[in-house]
């Protein structure tokens, strides 16, 4: 594991020097931005008594399914439509250093945009009248939330890309997992199949993987400790099979 | 050969991508300080056996040992020992040259004034150093060509494997990447594999004939020829009658035919004939001494033609062809039906 952090800091570098890096950070902020502000504006039209956070990460879904593939498409995909893959694999590192090398370079980038966004609330404590609006239990849930939902859909990038050599096909089925661990698994608990036995494993199960629900209870805080089990397992199980498609891809080229 | 001088040591080697057989029982070793060439048509399983080499890919049956260690059973150290060039060098678009060998070097193993030293030396090897700080993308063919062998030779390993090294070089880039190989020559252990027949015969001191996964030749180039040209072609440039010329050389015999081309002499009135004679051993000596001594027959010049290595490779894969069917033999059927039965006959390496 002595080369995690080279190269960690080489895929930091790349991202650094890349100019989708920084397309990718202005498009995200100015849409958070714009969301962000619609928000104010309807706070403004209309006064409530929830704190502007907690209508702020219902939407942290619009980011996960663009920003996600986005950010984790290029990862393994470009490396092995170039064949970089096959002289970074004849050094003496292993796949699963190179995955988690990968995976972690597009967490941090995928916090760093987040934890940008901070941004927005110092602006609206800077500038509001009432100090109160800023509530610091619901942000501190959001980010929490953000950090470890994180895990799991970054995760889930990276194996899509340890799938194959296109950017476009590891961006699509990002996406499309993105979907179905997020709307797919809420409709699962709306399945009348599994509705029928209240006690029964799989409907127990099917209760506990509600993201949107998470999030919810993360804003509000309300912290259930099978919330982070569940991300942090999944996003292990997904590293996982990302090794496995990085070496079984390789045995075949 | 020991076990001690070899670095690599590679037996009954077999790989088949599903009933398509790539490399079918190959064996052979290189000692410490070897340059080998790799020759082979397309598809013939070199760039597999290199892969196959370095680790990148897992083989169906068959041992490889790189400085003794199995690459099958401990591939981390075995990487070590090894530099590798792929076919097509592929090298990211967006790092600078020197950001790249330092990233490079970084994962050898090497780090601080050591990593400073090499990245300094092989920049001057490659004759890198006028373009260290050019981003690899801008970079040309030639460059990018001497970035892939400049990586290959960081770290100094002690075996160093090269697909295609020289391709889409000019001849100068061609004469500074074989002076180079040359100089690597007694420390390193070198497998090149080329399509520029003169670059393997200049380099290497033996060379590998592969197809259809197999070694159908191995030797010296010279050892080659006795093996596969059965002939060899003398140019006499003789003043006389050509009746005369040709009773002069009837007890060459071995074989020996005599042509005298269009039968026209030049403004000086000597013939310009070729003599082609048995392999065995050389009668230019033998076709002199004939001619001298033969009434009215004056002799100008003598040339002997040595059988280029492109005509050895060729015959050697014609005879391979003639005399090997793939699909047929038995290590690769025997690790395709152990491979679908789900017993593996060796360890794979």
């Amino acid at each position: 594991m002595r080369h995690n952090f080279i190269l960690l800091r080489h895929e930091l570098r790349v991202l650094i020097i890349t100019p989708s890096t920084y397309i990718a950070a202005v498009l995200f902020l100015g849409v958070m931005g714009f969301f962000f502000q619609e928000l104010l504006a309807g706070y403004a039209a209309a006064p409530s008594d929830i704190s502007p956070a907690v209508d702020f990460f219902k939407l942290f879904f619009f980011p996960v399914f663009f920003l996600t593939p986005l950010l984790t498409m290029r990862s393994l995909a470009e490396e092995r439509r170039m064949g970089t893959i096959e002289t970074l694999m004849t050094t003496p590192v292993t796949s699963i250093e190179v995955v988690l090398a990968k995976f972690s370079a597009s967490y941090l980038y995928y916090l760093a945009m987040w934890l940008s966004t901070l941004s927005f609330h110092y602006v609206l404590y800077r500038f509001a009248a009432n100090p109160q609006v800023i509530d610091p239990g619901p942000l501190l849930g959001g980010y929490l939330f953000v950090a470890l939902s994180g895990l799991m859909f970054i995760a889930t990038g990276i194996f899509s890309s340890a799938m194959t050599r296109s950017q476009l096909v590891a961006g699509l089925l990002t996406f499309s997992l993105t979907i179905l661990l997020t709307l797919g698994l809420r409709k699962l608990a709306d399945l009348a199949l599994f509705m029928t036995t209240p006690g029964d494993i799989v409907n127990a199960v099917a209760a506990h993987v509600q993201i949107f629900q998470h999030a919810d209870d993360f804003v509000s805080g309300t912290f259930d400790s099978r919330a982070p089990v569940f991300y942090v397992s999944t996003a292990a199980f997904m590293l996982f099979l990302s090794v496995l498609a990085l070496d079984a891809r390789s045995a075949r080229s | 050969m020991t076990e001690a001088d070899a670095t690599i040591e590679v037996e009954h080697l077999v790989k088949h991508f599903g009933r398509t057989i790539a490399v079918n029982d190959i064996s052979f070793s290189v000692r410490r300080g070897e340059i080998i060439g790799f020759l082979g048509p397309n598809g013939a399983g070199k760039s597999t056996t290199m892969r196959i080499l370095t680790g990148y890919l897992p083989a169906n049956a068959g041992v490889v040992k790189i400085c003794g260690k199995s690459v099958a059973s401990s591939p981390l150290q075995t990487k070590r020992h090894i530099g590798y060039m792929p076919e097509n060098n592929p090298l990211p678009e967006d790092l600078r040259v020197r950001e790249y060998l330092t990233w490079r070097g970084h994962l050898k193993g090497l780090g601080g004034r050591r990593l400073r030293e090499r990245i300094e030396a092989v920049l001057e090897q490659c004759d890198l150093r006028r373009a260290h700080r050019r981003i690899i993308g801008t970079l040309s063919k030639g460059f990018r060509q001497r970035v892939g062998v400049a990586d290959a030779i960081l770290a100094e390993p002690d075996v160093i494997i090269m697909d295609e090294p020289t391709i889409g070089l000019d001849p100068h880039q061609i004469i500074m990447i074989r002076d180079l190989i040359a100089r690597l020559r007694g420390r390193m252990s070198v497998i090149i594999s080329s399509h520029i027949l003169p670059e393997i015969e200049a380099t290497c001191d033996r060379v590998l004939i592969i197809n259809h996964g197999r070694i159908v030749a191995s030797g010296t180039p010279d050892q080659l020829r006795q093996e596969f040209i059965d002939r060899t072609g003398y140019e006499v440039e003789v003043h006389g009658e050509l009746a005369a010329i040709r009773r002069a050389l009837e007890p060459l015999g071995d074989g020996s035919t005599i042509d005298v081309g269009e039968g026209s002499p030049d403004a000086a009135g000597f013939y310009s004939i070729s003599v082609q004679t048995g392999a065995g051993r050389d009668h230019g000596e033998q076709i002199l001494g004939l001619l001298g001594q033969a009434a009215g027959v004056r002799v100008r010049a003598l040339t002997r033609h040595q059988a280029t290595l492109e005509e050895v490779f060729l015959a050697a894969t014609r005879r391979s062809w003639e005399t090997t069917t793939p699909l047929k033999g038995d290590a690769a059927r025997a690790a395709i039906a152990a491979t679908d039965s789900g017993h593996a006959p060796h360890p794979g390496s």
